[in-house]
């Protein structure tokens, strides 16, 4: 079989050095020191100039940290994490907090330019459509930096800011809403999170509104030997709709660096929230050295009636992924989606699924997972759909596939599937596979050149996720398969 | 950072413990093989739903003591099928009984004397469950089919006792090349009784050799059984087990297959009905170490009353066990509110050019269906039972005898006459 062995050949040869963004900004930063104790979580509380809520609120979650062991149960494999050799926070010098673009150090500006990502409102209007507008908050290592078109969402009555310039201006929401959907008590990285959170986006949506255009957040890790711990929190009041976009990438280093974020949804009585994440952390090399270690914690809370939450992941970068999106389906009719492509090449390791977990009557949920390992590359689906005993009528779909390239990768998939109520209905498929000859040799018979074919067969495999993405996402997203599999596919 | 969490022993983990002390050199044979079983089980102690493949049935918890070994007791009456010569069992201890020819059948003592090994059908698996047995058993049987033989042989086991007891026989059987055997275990035991069964089956299949394995769990309803089957498959090896559970209060069904020969094929299927407090649980393991393997799982599970059905099926492809077919499918149907299922299907894939699928579906009769049958004027319990014997029928066809068929469908029919009555 020639079209197999070129293929594996030039999977052996894979260069997984292609990483775009892996340059590093050079700019002063202030940095916490070292190490992790009491006085670290009160100075970057101090640093934030937190109310004493917060800080009592951290300071429990660090004394909760403490007891807690770090889990092993996931599929991936690295050396034990230091968590005293980290600095848990780290700010450019010259930019305090967020405030109006014109303050903002142009070293990051020039930063974000070259990430593609517009931060100046003025370039943006002038040559895009008005409904492809997007509102960015730029997080740089541990503070936001800039979050644009505030003043016109705020028109609609939209909130969009920092977590932290949040806790100020609208302390009653944080107070509310902060870590009802993941408690401090969570697990091992939340309970972290919760303890050292920097900054991370706050959204709110008022009744009624549909949110005027799309929200996003970038984050970027710059400085060394730091560790990225951002904290989202988005609700969508009742009978709102919001659509939020989440991109990251890291530059090169030759150490791991850890990423542990937190994002909570809560979307009450027939609110919609559409989470599209597109993860590009640096993968580390091609023999492993290096890259981000990305545990994140992600929920929604389904908690109104008839509301319905949708992630969407396209998981390209980061040396190791342990990360599981999931939905408490809570409301009565309520529904969760997710879908999913993870891509693993070089020797990165995926542990990526999702929970969904009906409690309400007549919810529903549907997962789409697809996974492509490629090089010597560990890709893991795990998921786990329950229904309680109230959930009568509850209904899922769930489609996992896998494809594998080359002979040195893998292919898991553990799904958790349990059922306490008769009426509710689970429905569970996965396959695994090559690609087939009979369709490579189906493209390469009408004039395709075989990593051409191998190409369109990996878009159409991966078709469905991408069709979930907004538009400008989905064009990044399919730039990015490209990227990653590059060397093994066209 | 806090201290690894210690687990505190079990009394019914001191036990054991004390108990290895107390019969090590009395017990026959063997003595490698359990001596490091049994230091494998004093290492780790008995699984805990903290161990991901006893996530759904913590032994450790469910085991509070441990029961004295039975007592020999006399034959009694057991199960009888016509066509198959019989080996009685009484307590996990052969009661005798004549071989068919090309079969020779010897008390495991006697074989594990002679130098029988146990815990080749195990392959690459270990299990701390099959472990004990390992340390512990002292009853069962070695048998050999011989190249070339075709035979027949029901292996009825039947537990008497009006106490709880510990039951641990162990069946070794190898299967010479080119040879079939159709073996049939049926278990039968007192109501009432907490007794507590360590059962392992292996299974060593030689070169084109043949099995169709069927295990019928009659137990008692306050039995402990764990039960497994630790296959081994030689180059173009074809094996069939089938499990039919009904009894028992507390099951957990192991099956380790591992193919160790290329063009390997294996069926493995299971029908179990649940009902009361009845805990079931079916894990497999099927390791395709080599090309060419070919596996079919089916598994099909009532559960009524606030039962709690179980299954975990893991199918995994070594890297270099290229062009393996595995499809694996589950099926649950839970007839009351307080029923419950948990499946876990895994497939954990390192060869490219292979072809695997698992399925799972969990939900409840579908009304479309029973009302159709009502609208032909039969009952709904009638209906839901036909329904119910078409879904576990699916199972019950593939065995090939037609008189042990008949018997299978039988008690599934008397299984949900008993709930109409209900």
């Amino acid at each position: 079989m020639p079209a197999v062995k070129e293929t594996v050949e030039t999977v052996r040869q894979i260069d997984v050095d292609q990483y775009k963004y892996g340059f590093v900004t050079d700019i002063e930063s202030e940095l916490a020191p070292k190490g992790l104790n009491e006085d670290i979580v009160r100075y970057i509380s101090a640093k934030k100039n937190e109310p004493a809520w917060l800080l009592e609120w951290r300071l429990e979650a660090f004394r909760r940290w403490l007891t807690m062991q770090e889990p092993t149960w996931a599929r991936v494999h690295y050396p034990q994490i230091d968590f005293q050799d980290l600095h848990y926070y780290a700010a450019p010098k010259k930019t305090p907090g967020p405030k109006s673009l014109d303050e903002v150090d142009p070293e990051l500006l020039r930063t974000y330019e070259k990430l593609g990502i517009p931060l100046r409102e003025r370039e943006i209007l002038a040559g895009v459509e008005p409904q492809n507008r997007v509102a960015v908050d730029a997080v740089f290592d541990s503070v936001s930096v800039v979050t644009t078109f505030k003043e016109e969402l705020a028109k609609a009555g939209v909130i969009f800011c920092a977590i932290s310039e949040a806790v100020h201006t609208h302390p009653e929401l944080v107070k509310q809403y902060l870590g009802t959907v993941v408690p401090t008590t969570d697990n091992f990285y939340a309970t972290l999170n919760s303890a050292v959170f920097s900054d991370g986006s706050f959204v709110y949506i008022p009744p009624g509104v549909k949110c005027p255009m799309e929200l996003s957040t970038y984050f970027r890790i710059n400085e060394q030997k730091t560790g990225q711990f951002e904290r989202t929190l988005i609700i969508a009041d009742k009978g709102s709709y919001v659509s939020y976009l989440e991109g990251c990438t890291a530059p090169k280093r030759d150490e791991a660096q850890l990423h542990a974020a937190v994002v909570e949804l809560i979307a009450l009585d027939d609110a919609e929230i559409k989470y599209s994440t597109v993860q590009n952390w640096y993968p580390g090399d091609k023999d492993g050295k290096g890259g981000i270690y990305n545990f994140v914690t992600k929920r929604g809370d389904c908690r109104g009636a008839r509301s319905k939450i949708s992630w969407t992941q396209v998981e390209t970068g980061s040396a190791i992924t342990w990360k599981y999106p999931s939905c408490i389906l809570r409301g009565e009719g309520s529904s969760g989606e997710f879908y999913s492509i993870a891509i693993s090449n070089g020797m990165q390791q995926v542990d990526s699924g999702t929970k969904m977990i009906h409690l309400g009557k007549n919810t529903t949920s549907k997962i789409l997972a697809k996974g492509i390992a490629a090089g010597r590359s560990d890709n893991t689906y795990r998921g786990q759909v329950t229904a309680h005993r109230k959930a009568t009528g509850a209904r899922n779909f769930t489609n996992c596939d896998s494809l594998l390239i080359g002979q040195q990768c893998g292919a898991h998939t553990i799904p958790y599937i349990e059922s306490k109520n008769a009426s509710a209905v689970f429905e569970h498929e996965a396959t695994t596979s090559k690609i087939a000859e009979d369709q490579l040799f189906y493209c390469m018979q009408r004039g395709l050149d075989e990593e051409e074919a191998v190409a369109l067969i990996v878009n159409g495999f991966v078709k469905e996720v991408l069709q979930q993405l907004p538009m400008e996402f989905a064009v990044e997203a399919q730039k990015l398969i490209a990227v990653s599999l590059e060397g093994s596919v066209g | 950072m806090a201290n690894p969490v210690v687990m505190m022993r079990t009394p019914a983990e001191t036990a054991l413990i004390e108990r290895f002390a107390a019969e090590k050199a009395s017990l026959p044979g063997a003595s490698q093989a359990r001596a490091e079983a049994f230091a494998r089980f004093e290492a780790k102690g008995l699984p805990s739903k903290r161990i991901e493949s006893y996530h759904y049935t913590d032994v450790r918890n469910l085991m509070r003591t441990v029961a004295p070994v039975a007592n020999d007791a006399v034959a009694g009456e057991t199960m009888t099928l016509d066509g198959f010569p019989r080996l009685g069992f009484t307590n996990g201890r052969w009661q005798g009984g004549d071989a068919p020819a090309g079969v020779t059948v010897v008390p495991l003592a006697d074989a594990y004397r002679d130098g029988l090994a146990p815990g080749l059908g195990m392959g690459e698996a270990t299990d701390i469950v099959v472990d004990l047995n390992t340390a512990f058993a002292r009853d069962g049987v070695a048998i050999r089919v011989a190249a070339g033989a075709e035979a027949r042989l029901h292996l009825a086991f039947s537990e008497k006792t009006s106490a709880p007891a510990s039951i641990l026989p162990r069946v070794i059987v190898e299967i010479g090349e080119g040879a079939s055997l159709m073996l049939v275990a049926t278990h039968q035991g007192p109501a009432g009784i907490a007794y507590q069964v360590n059962e392992v089956v292996e299974l060593r299949l030689g070169k084109q050799a043949k099995v169709e394995h069927v295990r019928l769990n009659l137990s008692g309803d306050k039995a402990m059984v764990l039960s497994s089957v630790a296959a081994t498959l030689g180059d173009e090896a074809e094996l069939q087990t089938t499990q039919i559970a009904l009894g028992g209060e507390v099951c957990r069904h192991q099956v380790f297959v591992t193919y160790q020969g290329e063009n390997a094929k294996a069926a493995i299927r299971g029908a179990t009905m649940l009902r009361g407090h009845q805990h079931h649980d079916t894990t497999l393991v099927v390791d395709h170490a080599v090309p060419h393997g070919e596996s079919r799982e089916l598994f099909r599970t009532v559960v009524d009353g606030s039962a709690h059905g179980v299954f975990q099926g893991k199918i995994i492809v070594r890297p270099h066990a290229q062009k393996t077919d595995g499809q694996m499918a589950s099926n649950a149907l839970l007839l009351s509110d307080d029923a419950g299922m948990s499946n876990k299907p895994e497939l954990e894939i390192f060869a490219d050019d292979v072809v695997c699928a698992h399925g799972a579906t969990c939900g409840s009769l579908d009304e479309n269906q029973l009302f159709y049958l009502q609208a032909r004027g039969l009952p709904r319990k009638v209906a839901e039972a036909l329904l119910v014997e078409a879904f576990v029928g699916e199972v019950l066809e593939t065995v090939s005898d037609d008189g042990l068929r008949e018997t299978l469908a039988g008690l599934v029919s008397e299984w949900m006459r008993a709930r109409a009555v209900s």
